[in-house]
């Protein structure tokens, strides 16, 4: 019982009950990417104005578990406004957060200052099958970022 | 709740507990007596695959360390204990089944294998443009994408019989359907996301009246009923030995000997030829002619250990204290609220789908795991189920035969957790 309270943290269902940028597409949204896991039917679009290099608006449509879902309206609100090198590399403290993943070996780990808010995913690695659901809105966003209209978490 | 009079009747059946030995049973069953996450483990996911009888763990390590060696293929002592062996599983697999003959039993890796040999080996020589094959909504993925991938092989037409709310098929459909067009049709008998057990002798005797084999998925069924292929008079059935308390990576394959002998080998290979030579290549008997290389040798001995675990058991007061449990967890969990239920036919078997409102169904099963409590949370490989119910995925508890009250009773406790972390 304890141990579930630390992965679904009070910050956790809240998110997933009132998802912030949700739904919701920026009428001059100019990246757009759907991502989708398999395993569980999780789907989300990831709506993303990028100005200049910077993350100008940010919003996300579809559904998902409380892992996925919260962690997607996490992410909203702390890479708006970030450049998107800014964002990218939160991606990979966030992945290195749940994973412990070596790709990431030169950034500092799981450097709570960085992560802010979002170091509440961290329960999530202590269940390997759900770092899929709480990877998925980054996954999608990278996508985006990159100009690939779909990703999977395969 | 609709209720089906033969689930009533077994359901106050004094005497199942008793018949059944619950405790005695539950302790043949290694894999039960663990604990997870702190708690003892308590497992409601034998629709995915079921626990293994200690006789059926014992009787792999055996083989392995005594008979291991390749069957059919020699004179030696060991490959003739493991061909003896092996051969003598087919015999019980017929018995199992009350198929007329051996000849009708191939041994494959599963329903997904069997269902794949016979969309290539009878329906691919066979089937041709405005030919159709006839499927249900229930389908799991496994009875629905060879024949997807056989039609666009033949240009054959996969027609559809949908299924009511409750998750009954709809049987005025199928008989209209079911046509002069239709070559096959493919059924599940208990369908893995909804429970639904779907009347497949009268189906199959629909479809015979027109002369159209059927073939059965009996994946689901074959651990909670009693399965007579021949009362049935289904032309194919197929099943897992996973869900049958045997190991994974075989299955059985049962088909009517006519059918089998007319029909094309699915792999070429070893063991499936009486002669080759360049010019001419003759086909080994049936089965034979199906079972190419060399087999699942160990799955097979532990597919037959299974069987034997199973034959001095009622296989009627397997299901029938099934039925009670459903009954019981079904009754429940409806009381509950904020529960809905996913497949509520009259006839049903072993499986629980259901869904708790503000909670996806991957939460629920994170935080019952945390329980110690297994259950299968997602699709089921039946996106078309999810599709008609608007839904992305279910939670679905499944029992077998060592399941008990107390499991259920966790099951709704757990379920209180998940409300109760959810709503704070
Ligand atoms: C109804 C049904 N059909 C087919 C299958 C496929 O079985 P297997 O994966 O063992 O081939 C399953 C198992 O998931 C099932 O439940």
């Amino acid at each position: 019982m304890n141990d579930m309270r630390d992965l679904y943290e009070e910050l956790i269902l809240d998110h997933n009950r009132n998802p912030r940028n949700y739904p919701k597409k920026p009428t001059d949204c100019n990246c757009t990417a759907h991502g989708h896991n398999p395993l569980c039917g999780d789907e989300f679009i990831v709506n993303l104005t990028v100005e200049d290099g910077v993350i100008k608006d940010i919003g996300f449509e579809g559904a998902g578990c409380a892992i996925s879902t919260a962690s997607a309206s996490l992410m909203t609100e702390a890479i708006i406004g970030m450049r998107v090198e800014e964002a990218e590399k939160l991606f990979g403290e966030v992945r290195h957060l749940l994973t412990d993943d070596d790709e990431n070996e030169q950034q500092e780990h799981g450097d709570e200052e960085v992560l802010g808010k979002l170091s509440v995913l961290k329960g999530v690695k202590e269940y390997p099958m759900r770092v899929k659901c709480a990877t998925l809105a980054w996954h999608t966003m990278h996508a985006a970022l990159l100009g690939d209209k779909d990703t999977t978490t395969e | 709740m609709n209720s089906n009079p033969h689930m009533l009747e077994q359901n106050f059946r004094p005497d199942t507990e008793q018949a059944l030995d619950l405790q005695a049973l539950r302790a043949d069953f290694p894999a039960l007596h663990q604990e997870v996450r702190g708690h003892p483990l308590v497992y409601l996911d034998n629709g995915a695959t079921s626990q293994k009888p200690r006789s059926v763990i014992d009787a792999i390590r055996h083989y392995y360390e005594r008979d291991n060696s390749n069957v059919h293929r020699g004179v030696h002592t060991l490959s003739e204990r493991a061909t003896l062996a092996y051969e003598g599983v087919r015999k019980k697999v017929r018995n199992f089944f009350n198929a007329a003959s051996i000849r009708e039993i191939v041994f494959v890796r599963g329903t997904t294998e069997a269902i794949n040999l016979v969309a290539q080996s009878y329906g691919r020589p066979r089937f041709s443009t405005g030919d159709e094959i006839l499927i249900t909504e229930m389908e799991h993925h496994s009875n629905i994408v060879p024949w997807q991938l056989l039609c666009q092989q033949t240009g054959a037409t996969l027609k559809v019989v949908p299924f009511n709310e409750a998750g009954e098929l709809d049987l005025d459909a199928y008989h209209e359907l079911l046509g002069p067009r239709t070559r096959l049709v493919a059924v599940v008998h208990v369908s893995n996301s909804l429970g639904t057990v779907n009347p497949v002798a009268e189906l199959i005797a629909a479809a015979h009246q027109l002369d159209v084999p059927v073939l059965v998925d009996g994946a689901q069924a074959v651990a909670h009923r009693k399965v007579d292929v021949q009362a049935l008079d289904c032309d194919f059935y197929t099943c897992s030995g996973h869900k049958l308390f045997a190991p994974t990576g075989i299955g059985v394959l049962y088909a009517k000997e006519a059918l089998l002998a007319d029909m094309e080998p699915y792999q070429g290979g070893g063991d499936m030829i009486s002669r080759v030579s360049f010019e001419e290549t003759r086909y080994n008997d049936l089965p034979y002619k199906f079972e190419a290389g060399t087999p699942n040798i160990a799955g097979v001995i532990g597919l037959g250990a299974a069987l034997d675990y199973l034959e001095p058991l009622d296989m009627t007061a397997i299901g029938a204290h099934e039925d009670e449990l459903l009954h019981y967890a079904t009754t429940q969990l409806q009381a509950l609220p904020g529960i809905r239920l996913i497949g509520t036919a009259a006839a049903k078997a072993s499986i629980l789908s259901f869904c708790i409102e503000g909670v996806h169904p991957h939460d629920i099963s994170t935080i019952l795991d945390g329980e110690g409590i297994a259950i299968r949370a997602g699709h089921h490989c039946t996106m078309p189920v999810m599709t008609h119910y608007g839904l992305s995925a279910t939670a679905r508890a499944s029992f077998a035969l060592y399941n008990n009250r107390d499991d259920v009773d966790a099951l709704v406790a757990g379920i209180d957790k998940v409300k109760e972390i959810f709503q704070s």
